[in-house]
Order: structure tokens, then C-alpha cells, then sequence
């Protein structure tokens, strides 16, 4: 059964490192097939462990190798395939072997396409090892590397300044995160002595609670880097340079959820802190609504894609803050599923408008591309949370965390977001499908190839029976995973709040269509200041770049030219200046005269024999 | 005589030897100069070994002679081939490993 | 009583010898007194026992070193007085007086020892050249053959450097080869005169 592992987690390397030689050539279709082919194996050999995990009901453990090992550190490369980690397994390779092929199909008019699956396939290989890990150390290489190949990705179009200013943000807030995740790792090393989650779990509950609120703290610190938490989720929405698939992998499915896969690992250290966990679920419950506002008036495809997807990670913060850890996780999967497919969608329709993203330059499109636009309404249907799809299981168990905690605010909250995500999921779909045509006629706008969309399609599938597993994937995930039942709440009340919530979505839908469906909201909305604000994104970016980026700029040039030039580089060319002078000073002695050298001769034998007199004294 | 009176002559003759070496700007006076050297190395070697009863100070000595002779051969040769090419013996003139 | 006379006798003779082959200007004084200063050395020899060693400064340096300091004189231009143009001639005796004086009071400070065993003994029974010859073809053998060696060499070297041009070989041409070989250079040299 281990080979099993060690075929899931290698195979995406394999593909990466096979589709990396031929990366400074022309497009190869090989290395797409080829390296969509390794996800695929890598896909089955997951579903196989699924298989296994979930009948057998073991954890499987290997070790590669002995890392680290310097005195009482002893950090082994080691993999645990328990029940958290192969859902985590299973949705990373199926979501990535579908953006596999999808963007074979995206991809094809690229000069970079086989530098782009090696980074693809890099990608899904780091986050193999972060979601596969048994200690935070293999955690954190995995943390690293799908940061970097994020970078990458997103700055793929390097020559374009946009992109790589997008990238280098994206990492840049990454490393904040990054260092909290460090330090956290640092202080339970310092007082556990070791990194291995049985170990560490095991000894949370000797630690004293000051030193075990700042661990939470700190490993939440990377999350919110990771996720995108509020105040570092700027990047989120910019990282929509780089090319769709890549959003639909990283910033749906894999990387963002990175920080949730954390903080639910960590599930025993947020038990013992429950007040580091209510804080989490508030600022998930702010992200959630903070993200749907910006949602509602944007008018980038893709930036709507991202906030929602923002959105939704708030939601799975809110879940695994309240305790409700098995929640986030259920969550986590079903909007992996439906949230990648509306990017690959999306993606289909840019292609489609040769690459635009303004939405007010669509409209229509349903009569060129059903097949996108039905998948679309499915996915956007999922994330309203319409029964009897994926997204209504999940995001209800969510809301009834809330209620059930009696964090009420909480829940009002979650419960107009879910409102707000319908509405704009569905001025998303509406003004894109339907409506006026607004784009120029030349464009000719046709569907995807046929394979783009037969990868498209289990996706969707499995966005609509993804919510009906929730029973064996509950039985499944709890053997780990503290079980949180509602069977406090009265079967009654659980209705209402079902009700409740349907409710507000479908309002929230009908809004959008009646609207869109005739010229949309009126002209005169766009001059309010909400309007103003939403669109500029509460004018943060603004506040970063004034507050942050150019005081540090200017420090920055302040120390280069004050400090590196003057002292520095003075020192060190002083140095170099000193030495030389010396050689220039000394070269007359080397004026090939023998008598002058016979001389000098005659004086280190006056200055040894002194020294030996000197010595012999002594 | 005692073995300090031997000492204190080679050193002498030593020093005389020097100051020639360092002085001369005639490079066949150099080579005579060096001549004294090696020779007050000798008397001191032929002292220490008539004092110690000890045979090594004599072929030591006896092998510097031989060296001495070997190296005035080649010296001279070289400095007739360089007075040849230059025309001078002047140190002053030899000055080709200026740095 | 008759030692130490001679002592002082001969080191002052040395002494005045090496000076002037230091001091003086004429290179052919310089190398009568090299020459003389060798012998008087000998004769240090002679009263330190060490009769082979003498003689044999008397045969290879007076004799051989010395002729051939000679010949290498009739080379050069010994009427032409090089300028002995000395930047600092106080110098050159501070730097050898120095030491002089430390070298001397190194070797009056009590620093030899006294317990040094003799490795090859004299054996005043023998006489000094039977002994020398004892040890050195035992003991030192292989200095021996190395210096002959380097002899060998030495001289190969002294010839090759100073010879003239040696592709032909005048023992092998015949004598009208020979003539016609003279003649030519002489004539040479005239037109270059």
C-alpha cells in the first residue's frame, strides 16, 4: 500500500521535472498530455489510499529519510496518509488533473506552454508534501514551495509588469504569514523539543495556555498569509494575472486552502484555545462579508471569482474557529469542486472574448456556449447553496456551527453573505450568459474545445453529489477529528434555519436574474459613495501602497544611499583602496637591483637573529 | 686558542664578507665577497669540529668547498655571458626583475 | 704559546686581506689579496688539525678557484673602473656591524652546549686524512658521489655557457677546411673594424 504514497506524490514531480527540460522550446503538446497523464496517476493512486483509508480504517506512515538530525533535533521526511490528509489528497490531485487538461486546452496559443505545466505540476507536487506531512518541518517545505510556485505561476507572463507585480505581492504577504508560521514553529519546538504531530499533539495539553495562545496565534498568522485573511488579502484578488487554470488550481482548490488544512491539522491546539478560536471565526465571519461586498460591484470576471473565493475561505475559517472542524473540511471540498470550475469556465469564456474580463463587454454568450454556461449555472447554483447541491450542505452545516455556538452575530452575518454570494454568483452568470450582447461583432465567440469540457465535467459532478456523501464523509473524517453534533439543537430549529437561509438565497438570486435579465441597476449607483468604495476595494490597496509600500520604498533608498554607499561600499573599497596603496608603496622594492636586495636581506637577518636572541632570553 | 677566539674571527671574517657583499657594485667583486663568506663558514666549522673531537664540522667544510667551486664555475659563466650580450658588469645595469 | 702567536699572526694577516678585497677599487688588487687570504685560511686549517681540509683549500680554492677568477678577469674590461656609487655607504656598515656585534655575543653567551657526543670521533692515532677518508667514503658516500655529480654538472654548464659556437667541430674538418675558416673571420672582424 505505500507504494501507493510514494506514486501520489511523486508522479506530479516527475511530470514537473520531464515537462522542465523541454521548457525553453516551442509548445510540445507531449508535456501537457504527459504531465496531465502523471496527475492522473497520482489521482488514482490517491483514491486508491481513499479507498483503503476509508475501508480499513489505518493510517499509513512512511519515512523517506532521516532529515535533520543535530542533536536533540531530530526532523524526519515523513508522510501520514490518515483520513484528514487523503480528502485533502484526493480533491488536490482530482481538482489538478482536471486544470490539467483544461489547460492543454487554455494554454495552446502560449510560447511558454511546457514551462507552464512543469510549474503546474511542481506546484501540485508542493502541495502534496504540505497536505502529506508529519511534522511542521515537511509542512513548511511544502508551505515554501507552493508559495514559490504560486509565484511563479502567477507571474508566468513575466514580461508583463502587471503580472509580476501581482506575483511578487502575493509572495511578499505570503512571507508575513510565513514568519508567524515560522515563530509558531519555533515556540512549540522550544517547549515540546519535536515537530511531529503525534508528539506535539499529544504534549499540547501540558503547555500553559499564554504559551499556547500565541502558538495559535502565530500558526494562524500563516494561515491568514496562506488564505488570504484580512489584512493580508490583497494578493488574492491581483494573483487573477496569471492565467485562469492557474487561479482555478491555486487560488480555488489547493493553495488558499492550505491555511484552513493547517488550522484543522491543528485541530488539538485550537480546542485547548477556544478564545484564539472565536477570534478566528470573527475574522473569518468579517472576511466572509467583507469579500462579498467588493463581490457585488466589481466587474472583473475573474476578480468576482476571487472574492467569492475569499469569501468562502472566511466561511471555512468561521467553521474550524467554532470547533466545527469537520465542517471546514466538508467545506473545503465541495468548494474546491464547484469554485475550480467556475474558473475553468471562466476561462473558457475569456478565450472565448479573447482574453477580456470586463463583464460589461459580454452578455449573450449562452447561445454560442451552452456547454460552459450550463456548467457555469450548475457551479454558481452550488455556491449559492441551492439544495440538492454541494454547496447547501456544507454552508448550512456552517451556519448551524453558528447558531449552535450561540454566535449569533455570527450567524447573521454568514447568513446575508449568503445572500450577497448568490446575488453576485448570479450577476456574474447573468451578465456574462445572458442579457444584451454588449461585445463587438468581429469577436466570434465559440466554445471550448471537447476535452476542455470533458474536464470540466467531473468537476461539476462532483459539485453536485459532493454534498450527499456528508454522512460517510462525517463517520469518515471524525475518527480523527473531533466530532460537533447538533443533536443539541432541536430538529425543528434546524429546519427553520434551513429555511431561513434558503430563503435569503434564492431572494438573492431572483434580485440578480429579474435585474440582469432587463439592463441591470441603474446608471446612478455607480456615483454613490458605497458604489465608490466597493469598487475601489474599501480604497485598501490605496492605504497599503501610501502607508507601507512608499515609507518603505523611501527607507529603503535611504539606507542604500546612506548606508550602503557610505559606509559599506566605502569601507569595503577602502579596504581594497588601503591594500593597494600599500602594494604601491612597497613596489620600489622590487627594483631587480641586487644590491638593494642584498641589503634588505642583511636587515631580516639582523631582525631574526634579534628575535632569536629575544627568545633565548626569555 | 679557544674555541670562542676561532668563533669570534668567523664572524668577523663573516661580516667583512658581507659588508663586501652588500657594497660592491662590481658583480665580480660580489663573487669575491661571497668567497669570504663561505670561507669564514668554513674556519668556523673546522673550530667547533677540532674542539669537539668530532669529524662532521670537516666534511661539512669539505663539502662547501665543493659547492663553492661548482657555483664560481656557473657564476662566472653566466657573468660572461651577460657581459657578452651587455657589455657591462655594473649590478646597477641588472635590473630585468624590476617590478 | 707558539699556537696562539700564530693564531694572531694569520688572523690579522686574514683580516687585512679580506678587507682590502672589500675596500679597495682595482679588481686586480682585489683578487691578489682573495688569493693570498685563501692561503692564510690554509693555514687556520693547519692549526685546527685538520691537515686534508687544508690542503685541499690550498689545492681547489687558491688553485682552482682563484685561475679561474683569473681567466674569467681577462674577459671583462678590468681598466674600466665600474662606479662604485653607493647611495648610503654608512649603511652597509651599520647593517654589518650589527651583525657582527650580535652574531659575537651570541657566540660568547654560554649557549653551546656542553654535552655534545661526538658522532665521528677523531682518532688522533690515524692522522687526519686517514680518518677524513674513513668517514667519508662510509658515512658520507652519498654526498660524496652526489657532489661529484654536481661537479659534473657544473662543468658541463660553465662550458656550454661560455663557449663559443660549438656546431663544428674543429678536430673533425680537415686543415684547409680549418684555414679557410680562420681567414674568413678574420675578415669579418676587419670589416666590422
Amino acid at each position: 500500500m505505500e507504494k501507493f504514497i510514494y506514486i501520489a506524490l511523486f508522479a506530479p514531480l516527475v511530470g514537473s521535472l520531464i515537462a522542465a527540460l523541454f521548457s525553453t522550446q516551442s509548445k510540445m503538446v507531449f508535456t501537457g498530455w504527459f504531465t496531465s497523464f502523471m496527475l492522473a496517476v497520482s489521482m488514482y493512486a490517491s483514491l486508491n489510499l481513499l479507498y483503503y483509508v476509508y475501508t480499513e480504517d489505518i493510517s499509513l506512515h512512511i519515512v523517506l529519510f532521516d532529515w535533520i538530525v543535530i542533536g536533540n533535533l531530530d526532523i524526519p521526511f515523513g508522510f501520514v496518509v490518515d483520513h484528514v490528509s487523503v480528502v485533502m489528497m484526493s480533491v488536490v490531485t482530482v481538482v489538478s488533473t482536471m486544470v490539467h487538461i483544461h489547460s492543454i486546452g487554455y494554454m495552446e496559443h502560449d510560447k511558454g506552454f511546457n514551462r507552464y505545466f512543469s510549474y503546474l505540476s511542481a506546484f501540485v507536487f508542493s502541495m502534496l508534501v504540505l497536505v502529506m506531512s508529519d511534522n511542521f518541518a515537511v509542512l513548511f517545505i511544502g508551505w515554501e514551495g507552493v508559495g514559490v510556485c504560486s509565484w511563479l505561476l502567477i507571474g508566468f507572463w513575466y514580461h508583463k509588469e502587471s503580472a509580476t507585480w501581482a506575483a511578487n505581492e502575493a509572495f511578499i504577504m505570503n512571507r508575513i504569514g510565513d514568519l508567524g508560521l515560522l515563530l509558531g514553529m519555533f515556540l512549540i519546538y522550544w517547549n515540546i523539543g519535536s515537530l511531529q504531530y503525534d508528539i506535539v499533539f499529544a504534549q499540547f495539553s501540558t503547555l500553559e495556555t499564554s504559551t499556547l495562545i500565541w502558538i495559535g496565534a502565530l500558526l494562524f498568522l500563516g494561515a491568514m498569509g496562506k488564505s488570504a485573511q484580512f489584512p493580508l488579502h490583497t494578493w488574492l484578488a491581483d494573483a487573477m494575472e496569471g492565467p485562469t487554470p492557474v487561479s482555478a488550481l491555486i487560488h480555488a482548490a489547493t493553495m488558499v486552502t492550505a491555511g484552513v488544512y493547517l488550522v484543522v491539522r491543528s485541530n488539538e491546539l485550537y480546542s485547548l484555545i477556544p478564545e484564539v478560536g472565536y477570534a478566528i471565526a470573527c475574522l473569518g465571519a468579517f472576511v466572509a462579508i467583507f469579500a462579498a461586498s467588493m463581490a457585488l460591484v466589481n466587474n472583473d470576471m475573474k476578480r468576482i471569482i476571487a472574492y467569492s473565493t475569499l469569501s468562502q475561505l472566511g466561511y471555512m475559517f468561521v467553521a474550524a474557529g467554532l470547533g466545527a472542524y469537520w465542517i471546514a473540511l466538508f467545506h473545503l471540498a465541495t468548494h474546491a469542486f464547484f469554485k475550480s470550475v467556475l474558473f475553468l469556465g471562466a476561462g473558457n469564456v475569456m478565450h472565448a472574448m479573447h482574453d477580456e474580463l470586463d463583464i460589461r463587454k459580454m452578455g449573450g454568450l449562452h447561445k454560442e456556449m451552452k456547454a460552459t454556461s450550463y456548467i457555469m449555472i450548475i457551479a454558481s447554483l452550488a455556491l449559492a447553496g441551492i439544495f440538492p447541491l454541494a454547496g447547501f450542505f456544507s454552508k448550512d452545516k456552517i451556519l448551524e456551527a453558528a447558531f449552535y455556538s450561540d454566535a449569533t452575530v455570527l450567524w447573521a452575518i454568514l447568513w446575508i453573505t449568503a445572500g450577497l454570494t448568490a446575488f453576485y454568483s448570479f450577476r456574474l452568470v447573468m451578465k456574462i450568459f445572458f442579457g444584451k450582447a454588449n461585445y463587438s461583432e468581429e469577436l466570434h465567440p465559440h466554445e471550448a474545445k471537447s476535452f476542455v469540457i470533458a474536464a470540466m465535467i467531473p468537476l461539476a459532478i462532483l459539485a453536485v453529489i459532493a454534498g450527499w456523501f456528508e454522512h460517510s464523509f462525517v463517520e469518515f473524517v471524525t475518527k480523527i477529528l473531533p466530532t460537533w453534533e447538533t443533536t443539541n439543537l432541536e430538529h425543528s430549529t434546524a429546519w427553520k434555519l434551513i429555511l431561513v437561509t434558503s430563503a435569503i438565497v434564492i431572494f438573492g438570486i431572483a434580485v440578480a436574474v429579474f435585474k440582469y435579465k432587463r439592463d441591470g441597476f441603474s446608471k446612478s449607483w455607480e456615483d454613490t459613495f458605497i458604489y465608490k468604495l466597493l469598487s475601489n476595494q474599501y480604497y485598501i490597496p490605496k492605504i497599503y501602497e501610501v502607508c507601507i509600500t512608499k515609507p518603505y520604498y523611501a527607507i529603503s533608498v535611504w539606507v542604500w544611499k546612506v548606508i550602503e554607499i557610505k559606509f559599506i561600499d566605502a569601507s569595503i573599497d577602502g579596504l581594497a583602496h588601503f591594500v593597494n596603496k600599500m602594494g604601491v608603496r612597497f613596489r620600489p622594492i622590487q627594483s631587480g637591483n641586487l644590491s638593494s636586495s642584498l641589503r634588505l636581506m642583511t636587515f631580516g637577518l639582523i631582525l631574526g637573529l634579534v628575535f632569536a636572541l629575544v627568545l633565548s632570553v626569555l | 686558542m679557544t674555541l670562542n677566539a676561532y668563533l669570534i674571527l668567523s664572524t668577523v671574517l663573516f661580516s667583512i664578507g658581507l659588508i663586501g657583499v652588500i657594497r660592491r657594485k662590481n658583480v665580480l667583486m660580489l663573487f669575491f665577497s661571497t668567497e669570504i663568506m663561505l670561507n669564514a663558514v668554513n674556519v668556523g666549522l673546522a673550530a667547533i669540529s677540532k674542539f669537539h673531537g668530532d669529524l662532521t664540522g670537516q666534511m661539512f667544510a669539505f663539502f662547501i668547498i665543493a659547492v663553492a667551486a661548482s657555483e664560481v664555475a656557473i657564476g662566472l659563466g653566466l657573468l660572461i655571458l651577460w657581459y657578452k650580450r651587455t657589455g657591462s658588469i655594473n649590478l646597477d645595469d641588472i635590473a630585468g626583475m624590476k617590478g | 704559546m707558539f699556537e696562539i702567536i700564530a693564531f694572531i699572526i694569520f688572523s690579522i694577516l686574514t683580516i687585512g686581506m679580506f678587507s682590502i678585497v672589500v675596500l679597495t677599487n682595482n679588481s686586480l688588487y682585489a683578487l691578489s689579496a682573495l688569493a693570498s687570504g685563501m692561503i692564510f685560511i690554509s693555514g687556520f686549517f693547519f692549526l685546527l688539525n685538520a691537515d686534508f681540509l687544508g690542503a685541499v683549500q690550498i689545492v681547489v680554492y687558491t688553485g682552482a678557484v682563484m685561475s679561474l677568477y683569473a681567466f674569467g678577469m681577462m674577459f671583462f674590461d678590468s681598466l674600466s673602473e665600474v662606479k662604485e656609487k653607493i647611495n648610503n655607504p654608512r649603511l652597509v656598515f651599520l647593517l654589518s656591524g650589527v651583525i657582527a656585534l650580535i652574531v659575537v655575543v651570541v657566540l660568547i653567551a654560554p649557549i653551546i652546549g656542553k654535552n655534545i657526543k661526538a658522532e665521528f670521533p677523531v682518532h688522533p692515532e690515524y692522522g687526519n686524512t686517514v680518518d677524513v677518508g674513513l668517514v667519508l667514503f662510509t658515512k658520507y658516500l652519498l654526498p660524496f658521489e652526489l657532489a661529484a655529480l654536481m661537479l659534473l654538472v657544473a662543468m658541463v654548464g660553465g662550458i656550454v655557457l661560455a663557449g663559443k659556437k660549438m656546431n663544428e667541430s674543429y678536430s673533425e674538418m680537415k686543415e684547409e677546411e680549418i684555414d679557410e675558416k680562420i681567414r674568413l673571420e678574420e675578415s669579418s672582424t676587419k670589416d666590422v673594424k
